[in-house]
């Protein structure tokens, strides 16, 4: 029995094809590979894994109109066998499908042999070299940062990060090193605990991997080739082995797609434990996705989309009850829509609790988030709350790293405006940026103890008076330095009188009439009375003669922009009672919506400057450049996150291959072909499986070329990685439909040398490249003793 | 044989009185008073510079679109006797008499008009009621945006005419397809599908949209003719190669048929002639040909020669050096050279002029014969005036530190060496023996000691270099950016070796004799690039407004404003009509899920063929509506209301759809279907009463008072021009 049941490991003429139990002609004899015939006359017990040879074997005897008895998650075609609607469901089976002592050895035996392949190659020479490499200088900073709980700022959310620091934490890092720029040695800090724990990470992709392909395609040469591609790729490896969130995020999206999968596979018992199972397990992994990077929306829309399709056939099965289905839309709704935001969430809870020590981010901040850093100035502060006339304030612009109002005795230079007090934005704290408010028409010193406190509201006309030079900030028709479509912004008159130009309105956003301003919290508008313009920060800097503070602007064009939004920092009044500022605290939602907008900002802010040269997203696939992580000159050690180009060309033809392939099946269907049981089962495979991985490839890669921002060779690896995995199901389909159409042992060898001929190539092409990865010391390429001569294939690689 | 004498030969005509009361009263409706107001009205401004530059057979980049629109519009001007010379540099500027603004404006409002007999003809091939199709024609025949913006030179009503020929010329074809394929009736439907696509592209990339929904469509339908097997497999074949004849093939040829004909007409250089590439500089009558016309083709040693930077961002800029030097600490503390500075000068001037050396030999002068560079050779390059070699060394550049600075070089006594021997690589080349050409050839310069590339950084630098542009050896050089390419521009051979003689000869305007000709082919790439490509810098403007105030028209646009009387014209819509379609866009996606959802569940609420016509209706409709609106959401331009004109236009095609289905299956009794009708005769009129209401902002006549204006203004945000006295 061991021995039949080995011969499923190996791929044989179609033995693990389907059709090959109906008995079909183009495969005699093929039931001698008919796994579970032979399991089931030893009395084997069922090697019970929802995927693999065996369900696959059980799905072809069920097409002989025999219904296996067992509990079985299984099943690509038929998808659930018609109940009648009024019949309970029946109590579910132990779910023997988790005893992994059970499977056989079969199954078993490549999915460890290539997962300790690909622990090996991603944990070799792990250590070298021992100095930052490229990007690890922000992600084990930041690891650095949860450590130390200082707050930072990123434009990605804090899962990648928090795992990193977390791992450092645990492997006795300290979180003194501080990875200052690529280059610097580590020394006698501990940081192989954090590359350990992405190489960790990196590795568990190759099993995903295989299992994905294995359950799609019901192929084990499939699923070995989908493997193989990955364990060999040097880009993969390269990227699993440093402080990067890329494995992270391609753990959980592999781990997404694997979960979604099985559930796939587990439709025909739904509301089963492994359905439950796997089901939120894709949540999970969805949460864990979008938490490492945004970029793990597009996995989200790929189950998303998955789910509507799962979800429309389902409607469509008239034996189902309304109320059955309302129970699957509700699991769905529950397991992929809520639990992974409440999971998202909480990392940002778990994000905020850590990092409570001010820090170098607290600027991209507005005031009222600062207040609650340990150490910022804002913290612990206990100031008036609402703006009364008389009050002493500074200023903030509401914009990311927006200055506070500024001025100071200097003047704008010739030829720029008027010739009047400059007006300025100002990141720092300074005497300068102190201004009283005053009403518009008197003079008096509300300070004076006889006069009763009155109140700034919303909708009142005021004139802001510099502190130190008792200038009015002033505006009017003369064009501002730097932009020139705006009204200049100046200091004016003489102790506080000035003219009708001093005079504006202070508004509160979405305020309706005359309530007070809080400080912190209200966002100010201030519109200038005579020429109906709003005071705004352009965020251009001053040349020399401005101290290079940032420009301020009447800007005309009234637009609910941050930059012409204000808020009220410090409040200075004697008569007003004190409060603390933890009143004012922000909410946890608060927060949440502002780390996001500024990270969305964040984002969108890193555009690539003029001249500067990128990396366009049609460069990708064919590997036409990569990254240099470490070393430029002959004597450094040298590492170059460049795909395995022979496995990415072979990716790259596969793409085209399935299109092909596709367009050819999918017309001759709609033609009315009359197509074999074997090829009408391929194309099952081609069309339903091969078709959700092609949508997983073209989501993690259209939408890069839509991005205004810089872009990075390494952003292309998710759309490899399902690439690769179409690589696998691919060939797979095309040999065994050659050998399909040759005689059996003709066809059997075809079959065989092809995949053969494939796994060998992809390992050869891997012990040439592989010095990419592992380091590479000595001349450049270029230099014909180099031991990388002559595989400098592009003009474009550079090492 | 005379059998034609024995009956009498009769001409039965029909005519479809609808289609032409409907074609009157769009012309009226347009064309009424369309010389009115006699001055620059909005973007006018922007389209007319263009239309005297086409009147002056001048060349110009525009980089809102391709040409066929600008085209358009200068034919109306062709026409109308237009010379071209008006000033077209302020809204609201009188037009002088040489201006035809009647034929100026007839074209667009020409089209305009005949979009509501296309509405009505739309509806119709639809399979619709001729009394929905008449609603249709009349919403678009009183929608005051589409009035305002087809009266004026502008684009999009143009456009708009193109798309919805487009679509009427398609199903037209498709009604044909099940009785009489391959007629001459269905030949003819189909290749105007594909013109009318082609020129919807050519006015604006808008038309893209509608070409790709377009295309979507026909796509599906062909799909479904695959799985008709009553056809045999060459019929199949048949059906589709004419299909991507006519909506493949012909657009392709009609798109660069317009480029053609603009290449062809406009042949005299102009103001936009610097963004160009010299090359084609070169083919345009004047300007740089001028200059060029006649160089010797080949740089040999011994070439003066001047380099123009391929890139030409920020501007077009010439490698420049002069006697001035860097300073010898710069602002932030780091250390230069202090050799002589080599920039890059954004105007003609004798510091651009260099001169070819070969390492090996003294002389500067050509050699008889010539001995040309070619690909690989090492050169130096010895600046014309100064006599200094460009040079550059392992010191920073002034303003990015991690590349290197670039010099001309100044023997001190220092303790530097000259490092003055570059390498001439050809980009370009066709194989590695080929000669460096005159502004054919794209070249970089790689310095042999340290492999550096020349190239333009990009930014400017401070005082001490005059605002020019920074030149960097670059070291770490990713692939072939164009900031590191060069070519030579203006070019003789150097006869003189006295440095006095050289520097007269330098001064000297170049002189030699042959031409060189850009096939249309590379014409059309580089210009096609240039529009894609050329930005224009972020430019606020005041009436500007984002996607999502268009559905409810929270903004509008002032159009012009007479400075005496007070009259004003603005794109402002029939608000009525955009809320009904609003609201019609809403049940049509709300019905349509219900029915797909139950018939899913093979419950039918409506006949088979009512259900066929919901979709192919609304696929239509609201496919055109979100195709034509929701990418802008992805756009970072400078957006105005009338970009949502288009979209607009399918959203009313669509009310009538829902009307006539609401009528036809939700109102069973005789009862309901009464009241419904009454109910339509109300909004109807109410519709016309709002257009009649806004009339004067859409003609600009009569004035208005205050106080007129300011009941006008029924949503705050709108911005109607009243005046403070």
């Amino acid at each position: 029995t061991l021995r039949r049941v080995r011969s499923v490991a190996f791929p044989t003429c179609l033995s693990l094809d389907p059709a090959s139990s109906r008995g079909d002609a183009l495969a005699p004899g093929a039931e001698n590979y008919n796994s579970h015939d032979a399991l089931r006359g030893n009395q084997t017990p069922l090697p019970a894994m929802p995927y693999g040879a065996d369900s696959l074997s059980l799905d072809a005897v069920r097409g002989g109109a025999r219904l296996p008895s067992g509990p079985r998650c299984g099943g690509l075609r038929q998808r659930r066998p018609r109940r009648p609607a009024g019949e309970p469901s029946r109590p579910s089976p132990p779910p023997r499908a988790w005893a992994p002592l059970e499977a056989p050895v079969g199954v078993w035996a490549p999915l460890a042999s290539i997962t300790l392949l690909s622990f090996a190659s991603r944990f070799y020479r792990l250590s070298e070299p021992p100095h930052v490499c490229w990007d690890e200088t922000h992600f084990g900073k930041m690891g650095s940062y949860y450590i130390n709980r200082t707050f930072f700022f990123d434009v990605h959310p804090p899962l990648g990060k928090m795992l990193i620091g977390l791992a450092g934490y645990l492997s006795g890092y300290n979180g003194t090193f501080p990875f200052q720029k690529p280059g610097d040695r580590y020394g006698h800090h501990n940081y192989i605990g954090m590359r350990g724990f992405c190489a960790f990470l990196g590795s568990c992709l190759v099993p995903f991997a295989y299992l994905i392909v294995l359950e799609l395609s019901k192929s084990l040469s499939a699923a070995l080739l989908a493997a193989s591609i990955l364990i060999f790729d040097t880009g993969c490896i390269t990227l699993s082995q440093y402080i990067l969130l890329d494995p992270i995020l391609m753990f959980f999206l592999m781990g997404a797609v694997l979960s979604m999968v099985k559930y796939n596979s587990c439709a025909v018992r739904p509301f089963s434990a492994p359905w439950w199972f796997w089901l939120s397990l894709t949540g999970v992994n969805l949460a864990g996705a979008i938490g490492v990077k945004f970029v793990g929306l597009f996995v989200v829309l790929l189950v998303g989309l998955n789910t509507v399709y799962d979800l429309w056939e389902l409607l469509g099965d008239l034996s189902l009850s309304l109320v059955t289905l309302g129970k699957h839309l509700l699991a769905r709704v529950f397991c992929l829509i809520l639990l992974p935001l409440v999971l998202y969430t909480a990392q940002f809870a778990v994000h905020f609790a850590v990092l409570n020590k001010s820090g170098p981010g607290d600027g991209f901040f507005s005031s009222a988030f600062q207040s609650r850093l340990i150490g910022n100035n804002l913290h612990n502060v206990s100031v008036p709350e609402h703006l009364a006339y008389g009050s002493v304030i500074t200023m903030k612009n509401l914009r990311m790293a927006g200055g506070y109002l500024h001025s100071h005795w200097h003047l704008y230079p010739e030829g720029v405006g008027a010739r009047q007090q400059q007006v300025t934005a100002y990141l720092h704290k300074d005497l300068n940026n102190l201004w009283v408010i005053k009403k518009h028409d008197s003079n008096t010193d509300h300070l004076d103890p006889s006069c009763s406190v009155e109140f700034v509201r919303h909708g009142d006309v005021i004139r802001l008076e510099h502190k130190e030079t008792s200038r009015n900030l002033h505006s009017h028709q003369h064009e501002a330095p730097m932009t020139r479509k705006h009204f200049q912004v100046t200091g004016y008159g003489i102790n506080g009188t000035g003219d009708a130009n001093d005079f504006w309105r202070i508004e509160v956003v979405g305020r309706k009439s005359g309530k007070r301003i809080k400080v912190l919290r209200s966002q100010i508008r201030l519109t200038h009375l005579a020429t109906g313009c709003i005071l705004g920060s352009s965020g251009k800097t001053l040349p020399k003669w401005g101290w290079e503070q940032v420009e301020v602007t009447c800007t005309p064009y009234v637009k609910e922009t941050p930059n012409a939004l204000w808020n009220v920092e410090d409040h200075i009044n004697p008569k007003l009672p004190n409060i603390s500022l933890d009143v004012l605290k922000p909410s946890f939602p608060e927060i949440l919506l502002e780390s996001h907008m500024v990270m969305i900002r964040g984002n969108s802010g890193l555009k690539p400057k003029e001249n500067e040269v990128t990396s366009k997203p049609w460069h990708w696939p064919i590997n036409y450049q990569g990254l240099r992580f470490s070393g430029v000159n002959e004597t450094d050690y040298r590492v170059y996150l460049l795909g395995n180009p022979v496995v990415w060309w072979l990716n790259l033809v596969t793409i085209g291959l399935y299109l092909l392939m596709a367009t050819c099946t999918i017309v001759a269907i709609k033609r009315g072909a009359q197509l074999t049981v074997c090829v009408s089962e391929l194309s099952e495979v081609l069309l339903h499986s091969g078709g959700k991985i092609m949508l997983g490839w073209l989501l993690h890669y259209l939408p890069f070329f839509m991005m205004g921002r810089v872009l990075y060779f390494h952003h292309y690896f998710p759309a490899m990685l399902f690439s690769s995995m179409l690589t696998g199901i691919t060939w797979d389909t095309l040999l065994k439909f050659c050998a399909g159409c040759l005689s059996c042992s003709m066809g059997k060898r075809v079959y065989t040398y092809g995949m053969l001929a494939l796994m060998l190539l992809i390992v050869y092409s891997f012990y040439l490249f592989h010095p990419l990865s592992y380091g590479m010391v000595g001349p450049m390429a270029s230099d014909p003793n180099s031991p990388m001569a002559g595989l400098r294939w592009l003009e474009s690689w550079e090492f | 044989m005379l059998g034609f004498l024995k009956q009498p030969v009769v001409v039965t005509a029909e005519i479809n009185m609808n289609l032409v009361a409907l074609t009157v009263m769009g012309l009226v409706n347009r064309l009424w008073a369309l010389s009115y107001p006699r001055a620059v009205v909005f973007d006018e401004v922007y389209y007319g510079q263009f239309v005297s530059l086409y009147m002056k057979r001048i060349f110009f980049v525009d980089d809102s679109g391709p040409p066929f629109g600008h085209m358009l519009l200068a034919f109306g001007g062709y026409l109308g006797g237009f010379d071209g010379n008006f000033l077209w540099n302020r809204i609201g500027a009188e037009y002088s008499m040489n201006v035809p603004v009647w034929s100026l404006r007839l074209l667009p409002a020409l089209t305009g008009a005949l979009c509501v007999p296309l509405a009505y003809q739309i509806l119709v091939e639809l399979h619709f009621s001729h009394c929905a199709a008449f609603g249709a024609a009349l919403l678009i025949l009183f929608e005051n945006s589409l009035i305002t913006q087809s009266r004026l030179m502008l684009l999009e009503s143009v456009l708009i005419f193109f798309i919805l020929l487009a679509i009427l010329s398609y199903l037209k074809f498709y009604n044909l397809q099940k009785c009489s394929p391959f007629t001459a009736g269905w030949w003819f439907w189909l290749l105007l599908t594909g013109v009318a696509c082609s020129c919807a592209v050519g006015v604006k990339y808008m038309g893209l949209f509608t070409y790709m929904l377009l295309l979507a469509i026909a796509g599906v339908h062909s799909w479904h003719l695959i799985g008709d097997q009553t056809l045999s497999n060459v019929s199949v074949l048949c059906h589709l190669l004419a299909r991507g004849l006519a909506l493949v093939v012909v657009p392709v040829a009609m798109y660069l048929s317009f480029f053609y004909v603009h290449l062809t007409v406009l042949y005299r250089s102009g103001p936009h002639d610097q963004i160009m590439t010299s090359a084609f500089q070169a083919s345009l009558e004047g300007g740089l040909a001028r200059i060029t016309q006649g160089q010797p083709l080949e740089v040999a040693y011994g070439s003066q020669i001047t380099l123009r930077n391929v890139l030409g961002k920020p501007v077009p800029c010439w490698l420049h050096s002069h006697k001035n030097t860097y300073p010898i600490r710069y602002e932030n503390g780091r250390g230069s050279s202090h050799q002589q500075q080599v920039t890059c000068y954004p105007f003609k001037d004798v510091n651009n002029w260099w001169i070819v050396k070969d390492p090996g030999m003294q002389q500067l002068v050509v050699s008889n014969p010539p001995r040309p560079v070619r690909h690989g050779h090492i050169v130096q390059l010895v600046h014309g005036i100064t006599t200094r070699y460009l040079n550059t060394h392992d010191v920073a550049a002034p303003l990015s530190p991690h590349s290197q600075e670039i010099s001309c070089y100044i023997d001190y006594n220092i303790s530097m060496p000259a490092q003055n021997l570059w390498r001439v690589e050809i980009v370009n080349r066709e194989s590695d023996t080929d000669v460096w050409k005159t502004i054919l050839s794209e070249v970089r310069f790689v310095h042999v000691n340290t492999s550096a590339v020349l190239k333009l950084s990009g930014a400017s630098l401070p005082e001490w270099g005059y605002r020019q542009l920074e030149i960097i050896g670059e070291k770490l050089s990713k692939g072939h950016h164009q900031s590191m390419l060069w070519n030579v521009e203006e070019h003789r051979y150097g006869k003189s070796q006295e440095q006095k003689e050289r520097e007269v000869e330098l001064h000297s305007p170049t002189q030699a004799d042959i031409s060189k000709n850009l096939s249309f082919m590379a014409r059309f790439t580089e210009l096609q690039w240039k529009i894609l490509t050329l930005k224009n810098e972020d430019t606020e403007h005041k009436y500007s407004s984002s996607p999502l105030d268009w559905i409810t028209m929270d903004t509008n646009i002032a159009y012009w404003f007479h400075p005496i009387s007070g009259a004003q014209i603005h794109l402002i819509g029939n608000i009525l009509t955009w809320a009904s379609a609003n609201v019609a866009t809403l049940v049509y996606v709300c019905l349509f899920l219900w029915y797909l959802l139950r018939r899913r569940r093979k419950i039918c609420d409506i006949p088979e063929d009512a259900w066929r016509l919901w979709v192919s209706a609304g696929g239509l409709c609201v496919g055109g509506w979100a195709v034509n609106y929701l990418p802008f959401f992805m756009m970072e331009k400078t957006l105005f209301l009338y970009h949502y004109l288009p979209a607009l236009t399918f959203q009313i095609l669509l009310i009538p759809v829902v009307l006539q289905h609401l009528t036809d299956h939700l109102c069973r009794s005789q009862l309901p279907k009464n009241m419904f009708s009454a109910l339509m005769v109300a909004w109807f009129s109410s519709i016309y009463l709002v257009y009649r209401t806004f009339s004067p902002l859409t003609y600009g006549e009569p004035t208005l008072s205050a106080a007129e204006l300011r009941s006008l203004r029924w949503k705050d945000s709108w911005d109607i021009l009243i005046r403070k006295h």
